[in-house]
């Protein structure tokens, strides 16, 4: 029987026998191939095989054989095989039954054309709109009746995607309130107008980048782990097992996730307004010397109630923005973990983008009301 | 079909390909195996039965060097699995075959790609030769000739195992471990799968090791039936001296309705 250790393949065409020996064995079928490459075979001959010296045959051995064979018929030739011994002969004859329907040519997959891609994108919207309304409608559903919100998951999810994303937002809000603080440092110090760093950090981070860079810290922590999760359910069949104990998915799955994150998303925010203040706050005074009441004094000043609520008001919407792509991705999932993680890197794709797209319009709507 | 000489008969003659010692498994403080011993030889089919949770799939991990044992040896092929070196486990891969209960077919790649992955790895042959040969092994598993060009979620669940069972085989390897090849298979389909089965063993000499719990193909199919239960082998023999033994844990697992209605048919 095979031992991959034993001596590899020879063919040797001797007198119009071509005297097979060694192992015709899967491990050894490279060096064969190219012994069969380099023997020249008389066309049209009657050939005959010797198989007695091959000391172990697999089935990728007795195809390479029969292989040989077909060559040398093309070539209008016939290949006898002779002492092969009975069971080589039995596992020759299944594999050619074998090899014969292995030949048929496989089928062509079409790359989808330009209008079904289009069409699947249009599909793919009118499903988002039809998910976004189920979710609404859940949501609307779950508020007029408190008592049916499922505490333990809604409290779960907020440890998981607020508590745990603290020292994240934090320290990166901190360092962006630095950086702000820097560039800015520079060029205030040209006109003296030094004591204005407050309003720079003040106005920047707060109205714009402290809700918009949490909203892409948590796109990629929560929101990638909404799909993810809500995905593998969906591979296995859990999703259907809610369905069919009457539990509707988008209840269980969709409404405490978003509701967590309308509640922990404008909170990490404002965490997140405070350490940027604190981050410009270090900066102003080791780079501009100004000390941290000057600087508290001129942010009360510069900062109206309104900048602030500006910034925060965006949270919830960036909120459901994750929520529901996140959650929506993660039930297109299909079948497989190859689907898993397409769908997750969409998740994370969209939802940045979108929260990047409403930001933009959020601030040319403030500007139009001018506020 | 042709049956293997009776086990007993032939044991001093036949070459042990997979030797089991002492083999020791700890989850926690829960002990699973407490010292098995068993010799699998060479073409033969044997069955690792027990109850559930009697540890069957965790021995199958240990034998196929997917988790150490806690204690005990392991041989295959006379290769002690302890401490071995990456280069000789990576040889002892190369002759074996594992067909994963859920098929664990690539989800990522045709059914084709999954097949040829095995041969892209371990061999020099170049593409075409690696796509005609993993479709050769295709066929030889039973799969109509288009299935090569499916992806996995496009598969039913028999065409799966199907497919696994082409990838498991397509090295040739001496050993194939099976983990429950019938299970969620259609009683034809069990019986045509039980059927390759024996022919592949007949024509190839392979080595089949599976954990079943189908009792047509523990009467059909197997050689020899090892019973697991309280951490050790209670008991290898064939079939018929099996279902007629006294052993506790044995008459056990074969006394259910089941168990005897199918003997009496095969009987």
């Amino acid at each position: 029987m095979p031992d991959h250790a034993n001596s590899p393949a020879g063919l040797q065409l001797v007198d119009g026998t071509l005297q097979c020996s060694g192992s015709w064995t899967v491990g050894h079928l490279a060096g064969l191939r190219s012994l069969l490459g380099r023997l020249e075979l008389p066309a049209g001959a009657a050939l005959s095989a010797d198989g007695g010296g091959i000391v172990a045959m697999d089935s990728a051995g007795a195809w390479l054989l029969l292989d040989l064979r077909k060559r040398v018929e093309t070539q209008g030739g016939t290949l006898e095989l002779q002492t092969l011994g009975a069971p080589r002969q039995r596992l020759l004859e299944f594999v050619a039954s074998v090899a014969e329907r292995a030949a048929e040519p496989l089928p062509v997959r079409k790359p989808p054309s330009w209008l079904d891609r289009s069409a699947d994108i249009g599909e793919d919207l009118t499903d988002f709109l039809a998910f976004i309304g189920e979710a609404v409608i859940a949501l609307l559903h779950t508020l007029l009746r408190p008592w049916r919100i499922r505490w333990i998951e809604l409290l779960d999810d907020m440890y998981e995607a607020g508590v745990k994303a603290m020292p994240i937002v934090g320290l990166l809000s901190f360092l962006m309130g630095v950086v702000i603080a820097y560039q800015g440092a520079v060029q205030l110090k040209l006109y003296g107008a030094n004591i204005y760093i407050a309003d720079l950090v003040g106005y920047s981070m707060l109205r714009e980048l402290a809700p918009l860079l949490t909203a892409i810290l948590v796109c990629g922590r929560t929101g990638s782990a909404y799909t993810a999760k809500i995905g593998t359910m969906k591979v296995r069949e859990e999703i259907d097992a809610l369905q069919t104990i009457g539990i509707p998915p988008v209840d269980l799955l969709v409404l405490p996730k978003l509701l967590s994150l309308l509640i922990v998303l404008p909170l990490l925010c404002i965490y997140a307004d405070v350490l940027a203040v604190f981050g410009g706050m270090f900066m102003a005074s080791t780079r501009l010397g100004i000390g941290y009441h000057a600087f508290i004094d001129r942010l009360g000043e510069a900062i109206s109630y309104s900048t602030f609520m500006i910034g925060f008001g965006k949270a919830p919407v960036f909120a459901a923005i994750i929520a529901v792509v996140g959650c929506y991705q993660g039930f297109r999932v299909e079948g497989s973990a190859e689907s898993v993680g397409r769908h997750t890197t969409v998740s994370v794709v969209q939802s940045i983008f979108l929260v990047i797209i409403v930001d933009a319009m959020f601030s040319i709507l403030f500007s139009l009301i001018g506020v | 079909m042709i049956r293997m000489p009776d086990s007993a008969v032939a044991d001093t003659a036949r070459e042990v390909v997979i030797r089991l010692r002492g083999v020791r498994t700890v989850y926690g403080t829960r002990v699973i195996h407490d010292g098995v011993d068993l010799d699998v030889f060479r073409g033969e089919v044997l069955a690792l039965v027990g109850g559930s949770g009697s540890g069957k799939s965790t021995l199958l991990r240990e034998m196929i060097m997917l988790r150490p044992p806690d204690g005990g040896s392991i041989r295959l092929f006379d290769t002690e699995l302890a401490g071995i070196g990456e280069p000789d486990a990576d040889a002892l891969r190369c002759r074996i075959g594992v067909l994963f209960q859920q098929g664990a077919l690539f989800s990522a790649l045709t059914v084709l790609e999954n097949v040829g992955l095995p041969l892209r790895e371990h061999t020099q042959l170049d593409d075409a030769m690696i796509d005609s040969l993993a479709r050769m092994k295709i066929a030889q598993a039973g799969l109509p000739a288009a299935a090569a060009a499916l992806y996995p979620s496009e598969l039913s669940g028999g065409m799966i195992k199907r497919a696994a069972l082409a990838r498991a085989m397509v090295l040739e390897p001496e050993i194939l471990f099976l983990d429950e090849p019938t299970s969620g298979l259609d009683p034809t389909s069990a019986g045509q799968f039980d059927q390759l089965l024996l022919m592949l063993r007949d024509l190839l000499g392979l080595t089949v090791l599976m954990v079943t719990h189908d009792l047509d193909s523990l009467w059909d199919v197997v050689d020899r039936v090892a019973v697991l239960g309280d951490g050790r082998i209670q008991g290898v023999d064939t079939m018929a001296a099996l279902s007629n033994s006294t052993q506790p844990h044995v008459r056990e697992y074969f006394e259910g309705p089941r168990a005897r209605g199918t003997r009496e048919r095969k009987c």
